[in-house]
């Protein structure tokens, strides 16, 4: 008999006692639960997710779209960047301004070449308003998941308000389970050191959100 | 489970040691306590928590009712999104494959995501000596593995370690392992946190292996979940070309939606966060974005024993929070190491005894370390009642009787170590069923009260030593119900 065989048997013996005609799992979980929680309007929602990213050490900025370019290029010269990783679907726009090298995304790439990249700018697919999150999907705007990962310094544009949602149960919604995903809230962080928490470990210990509006 | 912990003294035993450490004491007393206080605001954020923690036991209760339906759907779901599903009954036929797929690779490293299955399984243990060696890269891990110490919490396996030792840890061992700690390290955490960030950095960039565990399993999609804070579990999960995941059978979840639940309970039921920094979610493998082999590695090891008991089985609803060691007044004195397990505190208690079965000394005590205050029921975001568990698996021990193990029913014969308390159970039973008897005693004990010793003699010494003995009346209260009729006469 395989283990598949045997663990299966096991559980069918374990579960003897439980009726055959169990209710269906739609009626076996109650939803009454909040789909969010409280009573906000979008901008009221936006700010809030500004609140929280903040909360939680990310550095927030705010503009429009005609300024993104400009207010990028002053984030990247700030910090003296010198090589940005770009992926492939990056509107070219927002870089325009910069001065920095621009890395492409590479499957062939070594990590230890990524190593030496100062700095990574990407969209994202969604951002949680109640946990200060955003969600990276690996879309073309986005990248693979190690571009986020090794560099010390992550940069990721919020369209808002329409990338912006309330709660976690509504990110879930958006968001396409075959795809890879990364949820960010805040910089690497860890409570390991007598249960207090430290930002800045092994991701990237500087994250910077832009929440870019249309007007 | 894990070699590290076969021969443990009884918990009464371990906890005596532990609770006369000071130094452990005041890392634990400070440890709990920070976090006790976070985890209450962050659950009063959500006004709907009890539905939540509601739904949750529903979602777990009911995936435990269809175990067998839903890992049937979970592993076509992650073998048609590219991965690899293997099933292991026990810990060894864990180790034996993940060290088969390890060799495959021709590696002889790997990276370790925190992950409790395989500090149950013992699995670095066997790769050591199969001549593999497993590099734990979460903080907590770092710093058990480098003191050569065992864990002693589900979420910070070090948090019996201050920050001074903490310090002398890094400083003296991190040469033996790789890139040695920074000249002139202090002890402010920061600063150990950046030691630890260049001490694995080097570990991860050249990783070809991954070893990791999972929060989640979703049957519909076939994604797993992995939910942590430093960024050491996405470097585990996308840099190495081979991803090997080891996850106990309980952790399905039916669908993608069930996210929802979890992913607002857990984080704020462990670390106290709305949202913990990093979550990875990952279906099958994903061309030319992370590891292009993904083995998934299904372990029973003692699950479907407990599943298999009718009160015991709602501890497979943990999701490994830890809420419930931090509230733990016997926790907070005793530490983790006494409980002679990866799994300490309240559920430990009733997790290993179930898992690992009541033959050895230490399991067939754990059930009694616990004062059955209920703190652990109250925090629990999946709603166990631990303390029922406990008093059914104390009653399990001291009376035997039937349970499941490695999937054959056996009878278990009533534990030796209670016989006093059986034999008092039994003269109490046999006294109380032969009125005139009792009613001599009674009398007897009446009028030789003054004759009593202020403690019991013998077995019962200790007890009695921080405990007054209830005075005997001068009077028993069936004499004085007769002689007053009842109170009636208005005689005292």
């Amino acid at each position: 008999m395989s283990s598949r065989e045997r663990i299966l048997g096991r559980v069918q013996r374990a579960l003897a006692d439980v009726q055959q005609d169990d209710t269906p799992y739609e009626q076996a979980v109650p939803r009454d639960y909040l789909r969010e929680h409280g009573d906000r309007s979008v901008e009221e929602t936006v700010d809030l997710l500004a609140e929280n990213l903040a909360d939680y050490r990310a550095i927030v900025h705010r503009c429009t779209t005609a300024d993104l370019a400009a207010t990028l290029a002053g984030m990247l010269a700030a910090r003296g960047v010198k090589t940005v990783l770009v992926p492939p679907g990056l509107d070219p726009a927002w870089l325009a301004a910069a001065d920095a090298e621009r890395v492409p995304d590479r499957a062939e790439s070594t990590q230890h070449a990524l190593d030496q990249v100062d700095s990574v700018v990407t969209g994202c697919a969604v951002a949680i308003a109640e946990t200060g999150t955003i969600v990276l999907d690996g879309s073309p705007d986005q990248g693979r998941r190690r571009i986020t990962l090794v560099p010390d310094h992550h940069i990721c544009v919020v369209r808002v308000p329409d990338q912006v949602v309330s709660s976690v149960p509504q990110g879930l919604e958006r968001l396409d389970p075959t795809r890879p995903l990364t949820w960010i809230s805040g910089p690497s962080a860890t409570s390991d050191i007598e249960l207090d928490r430290v930002e800045g470990v092994h991701g990237p210990r500087t994250l910077e959100v832009v929440l870019v509006s249309g007007e | 489970m894990s070699g590290t912990f076969v021969g443990m003294p009884a918990f009464p035993k371990a906890a005596h040691e532990a609770v006369n450490n000071q130094t452990l004491r005041g890392n634990l007393r400070h440890a709990t306590h920070t976090i006790r206080a976070k985890r209450a605001k962050a659950v009063t954020e959500v006004s709907d928590w009890a539905e939540l923690r509601e739904a949750g036991k529903r979602i777990k209760d009911h995936t435990l009712r269809h175990l067998d339906r839903y890992l049937v759907q979970l592993e076509e779901s992650v073998t048609a999104a590219g991965g690899i599903v293997h099933w292991a009954a026990d810990a060894d036929e864990a180790n034996r494959i993940v060290t088969e797929l390890v060799k495959e690779t021709g590696e002889s490293e790997v990276v370790k995501v925190k992950s409790m299955a395989t500090q149950e399984i013992g699995l670095n243990e066997a790769l050591e000596e199969e001549g593999i060696r497993a590099y734990e890269t979460d903080l907590a891990e770092l710093i058990v593995q480098l003191g050569k110490d065992r864990p002693s919490h589900i979420l910070v396996p070090a948090i019996h370690r201050n920050r001074g030792e903490i310090r002398e840890i890094f400083a003296r061992e991190m040469s033996e392992w790789g890139r040695p700690a920074p000249e002139g390290l202090t002890d402010t955490p920061a600063e150990l946190a950046e030691a630890a960030r260049l001490h694995l950095r080097e570990k991860f960039l050249r990783a070809k292996v991954g070893v990791s565990g999972a929060n989640f399993m979703i049957a519909e999609t076939g994604t797993l979940v992995v939910v942590e804070s430093e960024g050491n579990g996405r470097m585990c999960l996308t840099l190495p070309e081979t991803l090997i995941s080891v996850v106990g059978i309980e952790k399905i979840l039916p669908t993608w939606r069930d996210l929802e639940v979890f992913l607002q309970t857990l984080p704020r039921s462990s670390t106290a966060e709305r949202m913990n920094p990093y979550t990875s979610m990952w279906t099958g493998t994903t061309d030319e974005d992370g590891p292009q082999n993904f083995h998934l590695v299904l372990i029973d090891n003692g699950r479907t024993d407990t599943l298999a008991d009718e009160v015991g089985r709602q501890a497979l609803r943990c999701i490994r929070c830890s809420a419930c060691l931090n509230v733990c007044p016997v926790y907070e004195r005793a530490g983790g190491h006494a409980y002679g397990s990866v799994y300490p505190g309240p559920i430990g208690a009733i997790l290993s005894p179930q898992l690992r079965g009541t033959a050895s000394e230490i399991d067939a005590s754990l059930p009694y370390a616990s004062t059955l205050c209920g703190a652990c029921y109250e925090v629990c975001p999946v709603a166990i009642d631990i303390p029922e568990v406990l008093v059914h698996l104390r009653e399990r021990i001291v009376e035997g009787g039937p349970v499941t193990r490695e999937g054959n029913k056996v009878v278990l014969q009533p534990a030796k170590g209670h016989a006093a308390e059986r034999a008092a159970m039994r003269a109490a039973r046999w006294a109380f069923s032969h009125p005139g008897a009792l009613r001599t005693g009674q009398r007897f004990a009446s009028r030789t009260r003054r004759l009593h010793p202020r403690s019991l003699p013998g077995p019962g010494k200790a007890w009695s030593e921080t405990r007054d003995l209830p005075p005997v009346p001068k009077e028993p209260f069936r004499d004085w119900w007769q002689r007053t009729n009842g109170g009636k006469d208005g005689s005292k």
